[in-house]
């Protein structure tokens, strides 16, 4: 319950909550306690992250989710060009071996501008929710959708010309996009028009690619533009209503990353490369309040952190998983 | 904003510095700007819609009424399974231009028109939201638009004369289902050449009055006599001075074939998108 609570806090924008001096368990004390007694010098830190930077498995996850990207957008162009029933449409919505999928999103959008649900899209949806309600939720963002992967190419250009001062990181306050998300709900329906279909770039770049580029592609540009010089990553941090429609079915998922207090260096490597560092927070000495933790439904399951962590002291988990097998 | 010094429920909150509170202050301000900028061009997607200038030739079952498209927009979830069941590729998908109609499936009728060649109104099946309507089943049922003889004067058959060659010249890449050449697939347009004492390509090949002709042989589409249309779609009568003039009557669902079809630039013959049988044009 206080997961889910504190998930849903996170997830709409609120600053993950800090522990008091009382708030932390009785275990995690003893552990920092002992923790402090060795003392961890920069140099050994270095040995400790230039062991993990040569360990063969340091992609790992990124390979994996890479390759799950480009082989499900691929599969949609595939279907279309070679005319076979795998998996016809496009992310909106499409069929599976003629069962139906709609995005979540999507669906949430044409229910409220139309007002009106047919039952396949009932049935596309329902699909689409129990899918991702198994796979994480907002998995959705950083395995399936394509302009993660551009915009993650966008983040390395950023971070390379921010270092050298050429490139700003603009943030913004992250209830922004919770406003948006209830804005977008309510001039969907009041309106009558899927009014942020027009701008999503999750629509606009999987229809280009099984359908052949268009003018829309100027403002996916644009957005990639933004995130290189003015704000880094800002589409999915700061505005994508998808995010939020994901990370809604993402709290109550099994499928979630693990943080453990006891080996962790709380150096910030995982808050570095992560795509929404404050749902990582809870790697900052003094705040985990239990020996486990698991990390929030804002997470997009990407595993960068976990690929980076030099202690493994994050890792995906399922949870019941264990009690099953 | 993960070093806010906010704490967690029931905490006291500390005092906030001047500068942090400018901080603050500068955050609010950039993000209400960020704000007003998503919004904007949120709201800009709506500005193709005055004057319905986005308003276009959409596939069979679109719930729409003419010109006013807020159901079909609003019920269409931009998939394109449309565009990849019709089998001679009609169906193009709006671009940015089209504000919140992008992704929207359209018909460019002189191009590639509709020819119901799936008879089966296979992009109505494929829809999954029902911007398409399942309430139709047969092409006769569909109304898009309205077929007009909008340049009489440019007519092969008002001005009497024939037509040879192909239709549309040797680079037009439309096709045509002729069910004299192949009755399961279509055929480019290009292939077919005619040899015509009086231009009627536009009755000849009009996918409702092939219908008609097949139902009156007794040899319905797919062998189901609900496939027969209730009334005929175009005629040619006789002129007094010589040649022929296109009517186009009630059956009309202005699938777009005529306009493709008519060998003359620009098109005699063109769809109307205002207007369809049983009602009035919009305004």
């Amino acid at each position: 319950m206080n997961y889910m609570i504190e998930s849903l806090r996170q997830l709409i924008g609120l600053d993950p909550a800090k522990p008091g001096p009382d708030d932390r368990l009785p275990e995690v004390v003893t552990l920092m306690t002992e923790k402090r007694k060795e003392k961890l010098t920069k140099e050994k830190l270095h040995v400790v992250e230039a062991g993990r930077a040569l360990a063969s498995d340091r992609h790992k996850w990124r390979n994996r989710r890479w390759a799950t990207l480009i082989i499900a957008n691929l599969l949609f162009v595939a279907s279309y060009y070679y005319d076979v029933q795998l998996l016809e449409g496009a992310l909106t919505a499409s069929r599976f071996v003629g069962f139906h999928m709609a995005d979540l999103n999507s669906a949430l959008q044409v229910m409220l501008a139309y007002k009106h649900v047919v039952l396949n899209l009932v049935i596309g949806t329902v699909t689409v929710f129990i899918m991702w309600l198994l796979l994480g939720g907002r998995t959705f963002c950083s395995w399936v959708c394509p302009y993660h992967l551009l915009a993650e190419g966008a983040e390395k250009i950023h971070l390379w010309l921010a270092k050298r001062k050429w490139a700003r990181d603009i943030k913004f306050h992250r209830v922004g996009r919770t406003f948006f998300y209830l804005v977008f709900i309510v001039l969907t329906l009041v309106s009558g028009y899927t009014l942020f279909e027009t701008l999503s770039p999750t629509g606009i770049l999987s229809r280009a690619l099984i359908y052949g580029p268009g003018l829309a592609l100027l403002w996916v540009l644009a957005l990639l533009a933004f995130e290189v010089f003015v704000s880094r990553r800002a589409w999915c941090r700061y505005i994508c209503p998808i995010g939020v429609t994901y990370g809604l079915a993402g709290v109550l998922s099994p499928v979630r990353v693990q943080y453990r207090v006891q080996d962790c260096h709380h150096e910030g490597d995982c808050r570095a490369v992560c795509l929404v560092p404050h749902v990582l927070d809870v790697t900052i000495r003094g705040r985990a309040r239990a020996v486990t933790t698991d990390i929030g439904a804002d997470c997009t399951r990407c595993g960068l952190c976990v690929d980076i962590c030099p202690t493994s002291s994050l890792r995906f988990k399922v949870k019941g998983l264990d009690k099953v097998l | 904003m993960s070093n806010d010094p906010k704490t967690g429920p029931g905490k006291p909150r500390p005092v906030l510095t001047p500068k942090r509170r400018e901080q603050n202050r500068r955050e609010f301000i950039r993000t209400s700007i960020l704000g007003v900028g998503v919004l904007g061009a949120t709201l800009a997607g709506l500005i193709p819609l005055v004057g319905q200038a986005n308003a276009r030739l959409r596939p069979p079952g679109a719930i729409k009424d003419r010109l006013a498209e807020q159901e079909f927009l609003a019920a269409c979830i931009k998939c394109g399974q449309c565009v990849q069941v019709c089998p001679v590729e009609a169906i193009l998908l709006a671009d940015l231009a089209d504000g919140v109609g992008i992704g929207t499936p359209y018909i460019q009728a002189r191009d590639q028109a509709c020819d119901f060649s799936c008879d089966g109104l296979q992009c109505v099946l494929a829809c999954p939201t029902g911007a398409l309507t399942h309430d139709i089943n047969y092409p006769a049922q569909s109304r898009m638009g309205l077929a007009r003889l909008a340049r009489p004067g440019s007519c092969l058959a008002v001005l009497g004369q024939g037509f040879q060659g192909v239709a549309r010249g040797a680079e037009f890449r439309g096709k045509l289902r002729y069910d004299a050449v192949d009755r399961w697939t279509p055929i480019p347009v290009a292939d077919h050449p005619y040899d015509l004492e009086l231009c009627d390509l536009c009755m000849r090949q009009c996918p409702i009055e092939i219908r008609l002709a097949q139902c009156a042989d007794g040899a319905p589409p797919s062998g189901d006599v609900n496939q027969c249309p209730p009334r005929p779609a175009i005629r040619l009568e006789a002129q007094a001075g010589g040649g022929a003039l296109p009517v186009v009557l009630d059956g009309c669902v202005g699938c777009g074939v005529c306009e493709m079809i008519c060998p003359v630039d620009p098109a005699a013959i063109v769809i109307d998108i205002d207007r369809v049988t049983d009602a009035a044009p919009v305004g």
